[in-house]
């Protein structure tokens, strides 16, 4: 008997579709429930269909303010982030020194260690220093731990860049800066969109920690965390929903269509 | 202008350990500095107490505070709580994610993982609160899952589920049931991708050689498939364990109101003012995940991240 490579069993294939609906039926209901008629409840089926919500949503002030104020966020966070974490890359990826150890887990532990522990550590400093919460403290806690996935992306492309790729640029009369910004850089080039890419996608969507360094202002998850607390605006919440999911597919589709070609596709999305 | 910036980077070219300290140190001292202290000094606070007259916190050495998590018996149904949960998720996760991570594994044409790999990436980047909303639409009374119950005349069914204690709760929308299923739905990607890539490290010939040597199907599956498979699984345990450990989001939302370890730790901080409780309860999780990784990586996960 021998072991058919191209054929699963009915079991699996079942066990797979189901795993799949179950991952991707939770976002449809939410795109149907954005054109409902019905604004009090969450009522299955919908009774009837209707555009009007886009509308509405269009002509309301303080979403847009809190979609400003997070793009805002996430704009800034991730060209640090970027800065950040492509240095810790270049200083790291290739050296052996004691200590390696230790500053590799403290560039993850900040996005390993649960969302709530980052953000009261920081909320309480930012208070002990007498630093007042603005915009500005939201941006610090996010490039925190944006610089991890900047960082993993670099790092991957760096160690399967060869060196003699280097060796050779110079030989053929490169000097080390023609060197850099004719080799090294349009080689790292990609690796570092796609990973901005995703610290953006990280930031722009990031609650937990916002919530702890923000004082009055309301990025757009956390006008998300409000509504889902106390559903005041039902039909509201549905479309911004929608938004939200559009604006988050953006990035990781082209992130994904970037590295396509390069195996650590795979990489750069984790 | 050109002269001096080759100058430059000829300088850094030859001096190579200046370069590395010139890169290290800003994101270094970002870290060292503003995260790293102000975690540290969050988490010592476990070491001080709570004047239970002035409200105001005592900075003397004590262990009262820790503990204090295992005396209270409030205190400790949280933790076990929150363990407990997080071992569910766990076992659940990785229950419904083992067969796409197979079927993705050993079953499927280029073109066709590659569907799958961003069907499993969509979701796990797309935004956490609007996942948390749709479960929201989902568990609600008037929601799909009630109506298929009422559809199908089951109504009864899913009551006595409801009823049964420690799984049910008042309803769909506020019971550990549904806790459960947003927290495996939202984790769920974090499982799968491990367990896929170990998998993906399975030689066919080995599975054929089973065969060929008189196992039948089933025992090649436990006997070589899942053994290998293992390691996976225990690394995406790491993701869904944790995860699960710090969340207060999903048992806010959709939980009872027994509390968990992030809830926990977000009242105490916040209207209890209660820094040094909320730290030691912080310090819970964190002691936790590194047992739980020590035991992973004895199980070879970090081989299959």
């Amino acid at each position: 008997m021998r072991y058919n490579i191209n054929k699963a069993s009915w079991n699996l294939k079942i066990g797979a579709i189901v795993g799949l609906l179950f991952l991707h039926i939770p976002l449809l209901l939410i795109i149907l429930y954005a054109f409902t008629t019905e604004d009090k409840s969450y009522q299955f089926p919908p009774p009837g269909y209707t555009l009007k919500w886009f509308k509405i949503v269009l002509g309301r002030e303080d979403i847009w303010q809190a979609v400003g104020l997070s793009l805002r966020i996430a704009i800034i966070s991730t060209l640090m982030a970027i800065i950040l974490g492509t240095l810790a890359a270049a200083a790291l990826f290739k050296k052996n020194f004691f200590g390696k150890e230790s500053i590799t887990l403290l560039i993850i532990l900040p996005i390993a260690l649960p969302g709530i522990i980052t953000g009261i550590s920081l909320r309480s400093a930012y208070s002990v220093a007498g630093i007042p919460f603005s915009t500005l403290t939201i941006i610090i806690g996010h490039a925190t731990f944006c610089m991890v996935v900047v960082y993993n992306n670099v790092v991957a492309r760096l160690r399967r860049t060869s060196p003699n790729l280097v060796q050779a640029s110079m030989d053929l009369g490169a000097n080390s800066f023609q060197t850099f910004y004719f080799v090294i850089l349009p080689n790292l080039g990609s690796a570092i969109l796609a990973g901005g890419m995703l610290a953006f996608a990280l930031s722009f969507d990031e609650v937990i920690v916002t919530t702890f360094t923000a004082g009055q202002q309301t990025t757009l998850p956390i006008w998300m965390l409000n509504e889902l607390i106390r559903p005041r605006q039902r039909p509201i919440t549905n479309v911004v929903a929608v938004f939200i999911i559009c604006i988050t597919f953006i990035p990781i589709l082209y992130a994904s269509y970037m590295t396509r070609n390069t195996s650590d596709a795979q990489d750069s999305l984790k | 202008m050109i002269n001096f910036i080759v100058n430059i980077s000829d300088y850094f070219y030859r001096n190579k350990n200046f370069l590395f300290l010139l890169f290290l140190l800003p994101p270094l001292s970002w870290l060292g500095i503003i995260y790293l202290g102000s975690l540290l000094t969050f988490l010592s606070h476990s070491f001080f107490s709570l004047d239970g007259f002035t409200g105001k916190i005592n900075y003397t050495f004590t262990l009262n505070t820790i503990f204090e998590l295992f005396n209270s018996r409030a205190n400790f149904d949280i933790l076990i709580r929150t363990v407990g949960l997080a071992l569910t998720v766990t076992f659940g996760s990785a229950l419904i994610g083992f067969p796409i991570a197979y079927y993705m594994a050993k079953f499927t044409s280029p073109k066709v993982k590659i569907f799958f790999y961003i069907a499993i990436m969509l979701p796990l980047w797309s935004s956490y609160l609007v996942r948390v909303y749709s479960w929201k639409l989902i568990l609600a009374k008037e929601g799909i899952i009630n109506w298929f119950f009422g559809k199908l005349h089951l109504t009864w069914l899913l009551d006595k589920i409801l009823s049964i204690p420690y799984i049910g709760g008042p309803s769909l929308s506020i019971s550990y049931i549904g806790m459960f299923l947003v927290f495996t739905y939202i984790w769920l990607p974090f499982m799968i991708l491990p367990i896929h890539a170990s998998l993906e490290r399975v030689p066919n010939s080995l599975i054929n050689a089973s065969l060929d040597l008189g196992a039948s199907k089933r025992q090649t599956f436990y006997k070589v498939i899942l053994p290998l498979a293992l390691p996976g699984i225990a690394a995406g345990s790491i993701f869904t364990f944790s995860l699960t450990l710090g969340d207060y989001i999903i048992p806010y939302i959709i939980g009872t109101s027994k509390f968990f370890i992030g809830q926990a730790v977000y009242t105490h901080q916040g209207t209890a003012g209660n820094i040094p409780l909320a730290a030691a309860f912080s310090l819970v999780p964190i002691i936790v995940m590194i047992f739980y990784i020590k035991t992973a990586k004895k199980l070879g996960a970090f081989d299959a991240l």
